[in-house]
């Protein structure tokens, strides 16, 4: 990233949390019943960037598939979900969760292989919109396999995170801090995945091809670049993640149906950030988590609550009429 | 043998640009029309107008609305659920509001106020194309469901949330709405009105505005270049087709289920829509029809074929079976048709002009 962005990020960042902050406390100051201190403002915010690391996880599956194939996967959530109760259903089995892992990794890749058998590779060349509506398609599939398989009942998924909220800061600011643990093992695990990714990526040979078909399919097969086992590697590669985040969500709220439909939150964290770019959902996440969790809890009592489900989404509608391309998307160039 | 059009001579314009230029295809037309008015209400069981033939009706009018927007203007939309949640809820503010007002005018006025919200959220569409689009579309629906489940001034403060339709007349004591409604009722007055909807969206897209849509559609840019103004096309269509998603919504509550609740019209919703359009055939008005007949009719053969193989599986599980073979099949036919039934419709009119030749 050049030094002139990184600057303006640096700077930018905590300009835009103060500016937030001191209208928030202007309000308050405005309205009585208007709840308003700076330490809670801090609570909620960092609460929100470690939900937000979460809705970056997922939203990692998306970015990958779409920057090698520009496949819109819509079916990444019920991916998700069907990792999760895998893992669930061979740790009940009696597995160790580190084996447990290994397996159900193993299972991702012969559900990636699966569908470029059977799914993408007779679509070749179909427009966007209809290799779209083939990912729902495997969307309600996967639902309805892994459900079969497995059952439907709420699961709980402990592989021994602790989840005690502590306090932290206490020097810094009067009473600390209070944030909840597992979402900070969440965060850590995040940035360990990322940095994996990022040296699979930019070290090994594998990942230097996946970074050519990312740029121009064509000029990667001309070079002899097998098209389709890059497309296993990176559904592989997008189902290990999947089963990452599943393995965060699941311990943090069980494994249950409704896990699938992250996938939906994971949407404005991508047109946010751009579709094609890993630091852009990384940055989307954290931003669309935050925002909406300082906006339903500073303002969504004056509109009645639960604004959660669309400020998301409202965000990034905003970001997008004045930057089309996301934050970190390329600019999108058009020739007649 | 019987498909031919040897011998029909068109000596008009007009002739020549007909809906239905040969007279097989008309007849077919008459016949079909006078089955669906004169046999169904009379021959078919409450039971399938109630639960197949409403619901068919309705998703089509849904399925349309969508069509223009997607399959003849190219801009793809998830807030289905939502323009629908707008219809439903501005006919019953209407209705109750101003009861003397005739419920076919309270339809068309809650198609239109849902087509300036349509409007409102169809200027993104002006920055944005494709995907970036289809999840800003996503915000209409979540913003809309939200609203009118959060204000209890939409369904004038009931405590459950849940709106009823209020008994209206069609015209005299024949009522269209409420408990008094019979299904034949029901039927006969949307078969009607969505053949009339139909008739006017499938003129729609063969005159001046359709084609500036399918010029959008096609190339943005090069339809710019020659003249039609993006902002224009792009929020007519959003226009034109919320008003038709606005007033099948309003169906949907006044008519098909009688009462509803704003979560009826979620995200499943939209992707329901997206499916018909999508399986029955982009920039298809009769694909609306066969999309919406696949995707009403699949989930009941699916729920009745195991009772009728003399299979005993759970609910449960049944339900699961359905979602998947649901994807699977949706994922079949993207493979073998990826332009949907329409297609496969045309290619089996073209075979049996020919037919029993081969060339």
């Amino acid at each position: 990233m050049p030094v002139r962005t990184l600057s303006i990020w640096i700077t930018g960042v905590p300009l835009a949390i103060g500016a937030i902050g001191f209208a928030f406390s202007l309000m308050a100051s405005l309205n009585p019943s208007f709840f308003f201190t700076w330490p809670y403002f801090l609570e909620v915010l960092s609460a929100g960037l470690l939900q937000g690391v979460m809705y970056s996880l997922v939203a990692l599956g998306f970015v990958l598939i779409f920057k090698a194939s520009s496949v819109f996967n819509f079916a990444q959530g019920s991916m998700v979900l069907f990792a999760a109760l895998t893992m669930v259903g061979l740790i009940e089995m009696g597995l160790h969760w580190t084996l447990a892992f290994v397996v159900t990794a193993g299972v991702m890749v012969l559900l990636a292989i699966a569908i470029e058998r059977i799914v993408l590779r007779p679509m070749v060349n179909q427009p966007h919109i209809i290799m779209f509506m083939a990912t729902i398609g495997i969307f309600y599939f996967l639902d309805g396999f892994g459900q079969t398989i497995w059952g439907s009942n709420v699961k709980i998924l402990d592989i021994g995170i602790p989840k005690d909220p502590i306090f932290v800061l206490t020097g810094l600011v009067e009473g600390g801090m209070l944030v909840n643990s597992f979402d900070l093992v969440a965060a850590i695990v995040g940035a360990i995945l990322v940095a994996i990714l990022a040296v699979f990526f930019q070290y090994t040979r594998i990942g230097r091809a996946l970074r050519a078909v990312a740029d121009d399919h064509q000029a990667a097969l001309s070079v002899g670049i097998p098209l389709k086992t890059i497309w296993v590697v990176v559904w592989s590669v997008a189902g290990i993640v999947a089963l990452v985040a599943g393995i965060m969500w699941g311990g943090k709220a069980g494994v249950q149906f409704t896990l699938a439909l992250i996938a939906l939150k994971a949407l404005p964290v991508l047109i946010l950030g751009g579709f094609t770019s890993i630091p852009g959902a990384i940055v989307g996440g954290l931003i669309i988590g935050a925002g909406e969790q300082v906006a339903e809890v500073f303002l969504g009592s004056l509109v009645g609550g639960a604004i959660q489900d669309w400020f998301a989404y409202m965000l990034a509608l905003v970001v997008l009429l004045f930057r089309p391309q996301g934050l970190f998307g390329e600019k999108i160039i058009e020739r007649v | 043998m019987i498909y031919r059009e040897a011998g029909q001579f068109k000596s008009s314009y007009g002739a020549d640009q007909a809906i239905f230029p040969i007279r097989q295809d008309r007849i077919a037309l008459v016949i079909l029309l006078a089955l669906a008015v004169v046999a169904v209400p009379l021959f078919a069981a409450p039971y399938w107008l109630e639960t197949i033939l409403v619901p068919f009706l309705v998703f089509s009018m849904a399925a349309i609305g969508l069509n223009l927007l997607t399959g003849y203007c190219g801009q793809l939309s998830l807030g289905t659920g939502g323009f629908m949640a707008c219809g439903a809820f501005f006919a019953y503010k209407l209705s109750t509001a101003f009861p003397e007002l005739h419920i076919v005018l309270v339809f068309l006025l809650s198609g239109l106020g849902t087509a300036f919200v349509g409007i409102l959220f169809g200027i993104p569409s002006l920055r944005i194309k494709g995907f970036y689009l289809a999840v800003a579309t996503l915000a209409a629906q979540f913003f809309l469901v939200w609203m009118f489940n959060k204000f209890p001034w939409w369904n004038n403060y009931s405590p459950s949330g849940v709106i009823s339709a209020p008994p209206r007349a069609l015209f005299g004591d024949i009522y269209l709405t409420g408990i008094q409604a019979t299904p034949e009722i029901k039927y006969s007055f949307l078969l009607v009105f969505v053949a009339v909807m139909a008739l006017v969206a499938k003129n729609l897209t063969r005159s001046r505005i359709g084609r500036t849509w399918m010029a959008i559609r096609d190339m943005d840019i090069a339809a710019e270049i020659i003249g039609i103004r993006p902002l224009v096309a792009k929020l007519s269509a959003f226009a034109i087709s919320s008003f038709y998603i606005g007033i099948s919504g309003a169906l949907w509550a006044f008519i098909y289920t009688g009462s509803v609740e704003a979560l009826a019209f979620d995200i499943n919703r939209s992707f329901q829509v997206l499916f018909m359009i999508i399986i029955g055939g982009l920039g298809s008005i009769l694909g609306s029809f066969l999309g919406a007949a696949f995707i009403v009719l699949l989930p009941i053969l699916l729920s009745n074929a195991p009772t009728a193989l003399g299979l005993e599986i759970s609910v449960e599980l049944i339900s699961h079976m359905e979602f998947m073979i649901f994807g699977a099949l949706i994922i079949f036919f993207l493979i073998v048709e990826p332009h949907g039934l329409a297609r496969l419709w045309q290619i089996g009119k073209e075979k049996l002009r020919l037919w029993p030749f081969p060339y």
